[in-house]
């Protein structure tokens, strides 16, 4: 029966393969963090540092974090309800509960308990010590703006990955919104060729953002549309390229690879990957911390955009991502409007997630 | 990453003394492993509350098996108690009476409610029935040309019309009935729970089209929120099914469990892949070893079928027995394997693999299995067909050819004659045995595995397993073809209608 074979097989390539010792891992070299140091001829029109959060909100002001996330509130209801006389191990019973039931994980929820035990708080003492220590974790990956290169030539590519469904589309449509109205002159790449009206659905919110965009073919080679784009971006004086990739699961190596390539090609002068935005769902369960390690290893992740926090989700799987990987959440989506992205403010998520 | 629930009992187990009867204590510790195991696959909280007590009911004052260690018993436990949970009464679907038999998706956003749909009508289509799809999510740029497109792809009708999804819903059905189709697909968009608007929208949707089946489309790597948003749709549309999409990736699945306890319904089918035929009904028993973390064999028996070459497998399988094997074949086998997708991957889903090879899959990246076939490429035919020639020079020119150093080509070397070895003398039991360890060698050594017998004892092995078909002889494809013939029919039977409703 071929069954047995194919198993033998696999068991045969895989022992083999496994006793090959390769210990020198070569993960791709992460974007490299340029000091912006404007060359003398250049009119220094523009402050030469990385990008900073946008001073003005889109137009409509997208209302702060915390009141988007107003609805879904509770979770840590029962921890406030022990009010004045809660009782120590009740306390604690309670922030486990309502860690676990944000997506913590088990591993980290257990680790953060057993620092907050170790530090001797107790009863109503616990809830604010908790979320301090929550804000506590989010500082340890302070800087959370979006890198952008002010070199005179450089033609910045912010490259969208992830799996499948999680808003990366959209996600862009909103970055492109935001940043048309800072003054960027940005140019779209749909660089999603696999998904049926894929490049369509990128169309229409280049129209709604007021920028432009370029295609290729449906089932065509994503690196070429995303090289066109940032070739045609430099003829026109485009300073970013934000490039849309079709979901994809990082358990497929071929589709992997497929990524690695683009992110490299995207990288070839004029082009600088100066952003690699890994896009997570907030309804994801504990395979998002997979996803985030498998994305880094395999094209260098820069940052996290959380999307559908305006859900009944807490998004808590973030919480292992930056403490494990030291992967800073830079935006947060909060609906489908080209207007709900907001950057990531740790108090804000602290607060709603334990809902102070 | 993942450690094998068996191995974190075994642990567990060992310290547990044999008294002849389960106690409550040894059952709480191998107990709160399995509470962490289900937690860490996203199984919600109550629902993993509930199912842990159900399993102390099940265990507790239990005697202690003659041939179980008391551990193993308990995964015994869980495990059947997890497939009754997943399973229960399969979804017997029936017709309308008056056709078009109306089916209605419905889910958050991203959860792949499109896709599905388009399986679902190139599915009916296969089942001899006559589908149309239509186009109710106006809402998502593209969406209802995505459906288009994939519509065409399934040879399917597809319906749509601007303005309001409601109408647009009617509308199609009408259609449907209209133009004798006695299948009407409707795809929706995708809503939050909590967005009152819209959950009202969907709600006079179901109420003006009365489908006669209501699927929730979610996301198999959904975690906590998983009981919150089935709730919220069931409390709406009151399901008949659930469909669980993406059960590609690795993601462990426990919304799964938590969706069926909230729901009571069926989860119907299982979307295994972005591709149109990538629909299978669900099966209760390899969900419960995946969301245990004991991996998905069948499942990967089956995309292997699927991916893999079968004249090449069966060629080089032919000749890994007769001791024949060479390092050509060994590339080739190692095509077909990455063909099926992240070798570290794969690894994760095999059951029983011993703690070495799964920490060697933890830190195998594909890179080293690119830096495998370098070396083997860097070798002459000759040294490829006998590698003994492969002297001090040799090596030294392979490593240089491959990029890699001498040690990592010794390596290989000997690692090879040493699989050619056990192959040769020892059959497959031994092999699987000696290369798996753990539970697979167990079970292939107790069920008497080895020489000729081979082929047998591993078919009665898999069809023994509660809720696997037995599998018939897939059909030998013709020489050159690429073995993908015939792929198109459902595993596990059909799921037919008596007639009438």
């Amino acid at each position: 029966m071929i069954a047995l074979w194919i198993a033998i097989g696999v068991v045969v390539v895989l022992a083999l393969s496994a006793t090959v010792v390769v210990r020198r891992r070569r993960p791709p070299a992460p974007p490299p963090t340029r000091t912006v140091v404007p060359s003398a001829a250049a009119p220094r029109d523009r402050p030469a540092e990385p990008e900073a959060p946008p001073a003005a909100q889109p137009r409509t002001a997208a209302p702060a974090l915390r009141e988007r996330l107003g609805r879904t509130r509770g979770l840590f209801a029962p921890l406030r309800a022990l009010g004045g006389r809660a009782d120590t191990a009740a306390a604690f019973e309670a922030a486990e509960e309502a860690l676990l039931r944000a997506d913590v994980g088990v591993e980290t929820t257990t680790e953060l308990l057993r620092e907050l035990r170790a530090s001797g708080v107790g009863g109503d003492g616990v809830l604010d010590a908790l979320a301090d220590q929550l804000v506590g974790v989010f500082a340890e990956n302070a800087d959370r703006r979006l890198r952008f290169d002010d070199e005179p030539g450089v033609v910045n590519v912010w490259l969208f990955v992830g799996v499948n469904g999680v808003g990366k589309t959209t996600s862009i449509g909103k970055v492109a919104l935001a940043r048309r109205l800072e003054g960027r002159s940005i140019l779209l790449a749909a660089g999603d060729t696999f998904r049926a009206a894929a490049a369509d659905q990128l169309g229409l919110w280049a129209e709604r953002a007021g920028t432009e965009i370029v295609r290729g073919a449906e089932g065509g080679d994503p690196s070429s549309v995303v090289f066109d784009a940032v070739q045609r971006a430099k003829a026109r004086g485009n300073d970013l390229v934000l490039a849309d990739t079709a979901g994809r699961l990082h358990t497929k190596v071929n589709l992997v690879e497929e990524l690695a390539k683009i992110r490299r090609v995207a990288d070839r002068a004029p082009g600088r990957v100066t952003e690699v935005l890994l896009v997570l769902d907030a309804t994801t369960g504990q395979n998002a911390v997979v996803q985030a390690r498998q994305f880094t290893e395999a094209v260098g992740v820069t940052g996290v955009v959380l999307t559908k926090l305006d859900g009944t989700a807490k998004g808590g799987v973030v919480i292992p991502i930056e403490r494990q990987l030291g992967l800073p959440v830079k935006l947060v989506g909060v609906g489908e409007g080209p207007d709900d992205m907001i950057p990531f403010d740790p108090e804000s998520f602290v607060d709603a997630l334990v809902g102070l | 990453m993942f450690d094998a629930l068996s191995e974190r009992l075994e642990h567990v187990a060992g310290r547990l003394r044999s008294r002849g009867r389960i106690s409550p204590a040894d059952l709480d510790e191998a107990l709160a492993e399995i509470r962490t195991a289900l937690l860490e696959a996203d199984v919600e909280l109550g629902v993993t509350r509930h199912f842990v007590e159900a399993v102390r009911e099940r265990c507790s004052g239990e005697v202690l098996s003659k041939s179980l260690s008391p551990g193993q018993q308990v995964i015994k436990a869980v495990h059947e108690q997890l497939i009754e949970a997943l399973g229960g009464e399969a979804l017997r679907l029936t017709y309308a009476s008056r056709p078009p038999t109306v089916v209605l998706l419905a889910g958050l956003q991203g959860s792949g409610k499109t896709t599905a749909a388009a399986k679902l009508a190139q599915w009916w289509k296969q089942q001899g029935r006559n589908p149309m799809l239509v186009g109710a999510d106006l809402q998502r740029p593209a969406a209802v040309e995505q459906l288009r497109v994939l519509g065409a792809s399934a040879q399917v009708t597809v319906f749509s019309q601007p303005g309001d999804p409601v109408k647009t819903a009617v509308a199609g059905v009408d259609e449907a009935r209209r133009i004798g189709r006695d299948v009407c697909i409707i795809d929706t968009a995708g809503r939050l729970s909590i967005d009152e608007a819209l959950m009202d929208e969907v709600r006079r949707i179901s109420k003006r089209t009365e489908p006669h089946y209501t699927f929730l489309v979610i996301d198999a790597m959904t975690g906590q929120d998983a009981v919150a948003t089935a709730k919220a749709f069931h409390d709406a549309l009151a399901l008949d099914g659930v469909i669980l999409s993406k059960l590609d990736s690795d993601a462990r699945g426990g919304a799964a469990l938590s969706v069926k306890e909230v729901v009571g319904r069926p989860i119907v089918f299982a979307s295994t892949g972005e591709k149109l035929g990538d629909l299978d009904l669900f099966h209760p028993d390899r969900m419960a070893d995946r969301i245990l973390g004991m991996g998905d064999m069948l499942t990967l028996i089956e995309q292997a079928e699927q991916k893999m070459d079968q004249d090449v497998v069966a060629r080089s399988a032919e000749r890994l027995m007769s001791g024949r094997f060479t390092l050509d074949d060994f590339l080739e086998q190692l095509h077909q394997v990455q063909k099926m997708g992240s070798l570290g991957g794969i690894l994760r889903m095999m059951p029983g693999m011993s703690k070495e090879i799964r920490q060697a899959a933890d830190s195998i990246d594909d890179g080293q299995v690119s830096r495998v076939e370098a070396i083997v490429r860097s070798m002459t035919p000759k040294e490829r067909a006998e590698p003994s020639v492969v002297d001090g020079s040799r090596r030294v020119r392979i490593a240089r050819g491959s990029g890699t150093s001498t040690q990592d080509v010794n390596q290989l070397l000997k690692q090879f004659k040493e699989m050619q070895k056990m192959m040769r003398g020892t059959g497959p039991a031994a092999a699987l045995a000696g290369a798996g360890g753990g539970r697979l060698g167990r079970m292939a050594a107790a069920r008497g595995l080895g020489g000729a017998s081979a082929e047998d004892s591993l078919a009665e092995m898999l069809s023994s397993r509660p809720g696997a078909a037995p599998r018939p002889e897939a059909p030998r494809p013709a020489p050159g073809s690429k073995g993908r013939v015939g792929r198109t029919k459902k595993k596990g039977g059909r799921v037919t209608p008596p007639k009438g409703r």
